[in-house]
């Protein structure tokens, strides 16, 4: 069987001046999937959307959205994508209703008004929809950005940090949303600074630094990649030893000592270490144990392994 | 074609709508002249040779264009502000005809500034200015004066594309406010030194305020001015013509093209 891709990329490079912000980005992303882009500031993970969704031309390299040419076929590929992020945004100075009938309108949608009124109804913003959108709290604005470019449901949609800065419970109403177009088809390419929001919502994740893929999978395919960490808290220092020897044999890495908190630990791409075996193996050593773990790798760890940064210095700051 | 019109009319219609939904913006922004006028033809008009009544006549049409020439920092903001806060670039991920945008801003821009002048004019018959000419005259005097604010409109967004920063847009568009100190619209130019003199009355704003003195038959034309000011009709017809043909274009281009 053919994959069809929504998004297929080769090769392409943007500089802007001196600075090289696209190196040759190669990415596939097959269609009715959410793909997650993922990278460090500056990585090129923004430039990458912007290319993609006609903003930017790109200055080497070809790519092709929703089954068009992205430079020679701009036309068809707007009428095929939506679009929400950081810079394509609503007018403020309009209420959420009269935005989304002008987006309406101009998408060619007969009865923009009726479409108007039943996306606001499925993004909970029937009662804010007479207020300008200036007023709205962000939790409210993204999820009538996320409307706009919901109009006429796109072939691909493209959400870039769709949920930066919002409380948990908006987030929670996008990841939603996001899942249920991907039920109806659509293809969707995500950037987060979040992991979490990676890991819950791409099928795959393309690794972007300095401008290229470096390396793409499945969460799990990642995280396979990089392995588990154990880890055992002891009671007196005095156990260390022991414990670093039981997990030095288990896992075959060398241990990684916390001192402060009487921790050792180490990395393991073994499946058949569970947290039984561990607390076993460790126990009839004697190690006198306060606590054990046997910790699935986030991707915050991926990140750090195969691109030598954290995925965001916010991320870290927070 | 027809999809730029239904495109450029959605496009006005936000326009329009926005300025519903701003009341105190729009009040603020006509106040300004009628306060100038006021200002103006009381304080200067007393100390000037022209006698009072004389020079707000001849204020009028001066305040007239110089709001017009205001088109200039209001599609400079305008288009800066939907650039910086990301409008622009979610109607250029939209299948939105290029030449829809700009445009739309543009004619909704002539309806505000149609609307604008109403209170500008009704103090201004209330401070003695007349319309002296014919009514046909004077309906082209309000064509001329729609003809220039749309030049200026697609200059200050092209300007306001450029600059993409509504700080810088609100910088540039204060300084605009010496274009028409540069010009006959407040005083006749006949006293200035000779290359100021050149300079004021080459500024497009002195074609247009001559041309509407003239067709609202409130002055006659001063006899040995520069080109532009002695044929004050078609001097103003050609300014705002060269002026949409330059900027037009290249607002639209601006528009397309983007960041690159």
């Amino acid at each position: 069987m053919n994959t069809t891709y929504a998004v297929l990329s080769e090769g392409l490079e943007k500089r802007f001046g001196a600075v090289h912000a696209l190196r040759g980005l190669d990415l596939a992303v097959p269609q009715g999937t959410v793909c997650g882009l993922l990278g460090p500031n500056g990585a090129g993970k923004t430039t990458a959307v912007r290319l993609l969704t006609t903003l930017l031309r790109p200055d080497a390299g070809s790519a092709r959205v929703a089954g068009h040419d992205l430079v020679r076929e701009a036309a068809a590929v707007r009428r095929r994508i939506g679009v929400t992020g950081q810079y394509a945004s609503v007018d403020g100075d309009l209420t959420g209703r009269q935005n989304l009938r002008l987006f309406a309108r101009l998408h060619r949608v007969r009865g923009p008004a009726g479409r108007a009124d039943e996306l606001l109804e499925q993004l909970g913003l029937t009662e804010a929809a007479d207020r300008r959108a200036s007023t709205y709290s962000g939790g409210m604005r993204r999820r009538l950005d996320l409307a706009a470019s919901l109009i006429r449901q796109p072939d691909v949609l493209f959400l870039d940090e769709p949920t930066t800065g919002l409380d948990p419970a908006s987030r929670t109403r996008i990841w939603e949303a996001v899942r249920e177009l991907q039920t109806d088809g659509t293809t969707v390419l995500l950037t987060t600074q979040y992991l979490e929001e990676a890991d819950q919502l791409a099928d795959h994740i393309a690794l972007v630094d300095r401008g290229q893929v470096a390396h793409t999978g499945s969460p799990a395919e990642l995280k396979a990649l990089i392995g588990s960490y154990a880890e055992a808290v002891v009671a007196h220092a005095d156990g260390l030893p022991d414990a670093a020897a039981v997990l030095d044999q288990l896992t075959g890495s060398a241990p990684v000592f916390d001192h402060e908190r009487g921790a050792v630990g180490a990395v393991t791409t073994d499946p058949t270490l569970t947290l039984p075996r561990l607390v076993r193996e460790l126990d009839a050593a004697g190690v006198p144990l306060l606590d054990v773990s046997l910790r699935p790798p986030t991707l915050d760890d991926v990140f750090l392994r195969l691109t030598g940064e954290p995925a965001d210095s916010k991320e870290l700051a927070a | 074609m027809s999809a730029l019109a239904h495109d450029g009319l959605a496009m006005a219609g936000r326009q329009l709508r926005r300025v519903r939904n701003t009341p105190g913006l729009t009040v603020l922004t006509q106040l300004m002249p009628v306060n100038m006028l006021l200002f103006f033809g009381y304080v200067y008009g007393s100390a000037l040779a022209m006698p009072g009544r004389e020079y707000r006549s001849f204020l009028v049409p001066g305040l007239l264009v110089a709001t017009a020439a205001g088109g200039l920092m209001t599609g400079m903001f305008q288009a800066a502000a939907d650039t910086h806060r990301g409008v622009m670039d979610r109607f250029r991920t939209m299948p939105v005809s290029r030449a829809a945008v700009p445009l739309g801003q543009a004619f909704a821009d002539l309806v505000v500034t149609a609307l604008g002048t109403v209170p500008l004019l009704l103090v201004g018959l209330a401070v003695g200015w007349r319309i002296e000419g014919s009514a046909l005259a004077a309906a082209g005097a309000v064509g001329l004066l729609l003809l220039f604010r749309f030049a200026c409109t697609c200059a200050g967004i092209f300007l306001g594309l450029l600059t993409r920063s509504e700080d810088a847009a609100g910088q540039l568009g204060a300084s605009s406010f010496v274009l028409p100190l540069l010009s006959n619209a407040y005083i006749p130019t006949g006293n200035l030194p000779g290359w100021l003199r050149t300079l004021a009355e080459w500024n497009p704003i002195s074609a247009v305020t001559t041309a509407l003195r003239k067709l609202f038959g409130n002055a006659s034309v001063p006899g040995d001015s520069a080109w532009p000011v002695a044929h004050p009709v078609a001097g103003a017809l050609l300014w705002s013509l060269v002026l949409t043909a330059v900027f037009l274009p290249l607002a639209v281009q601006r528009y397309a093209h983007g960041e690159g």
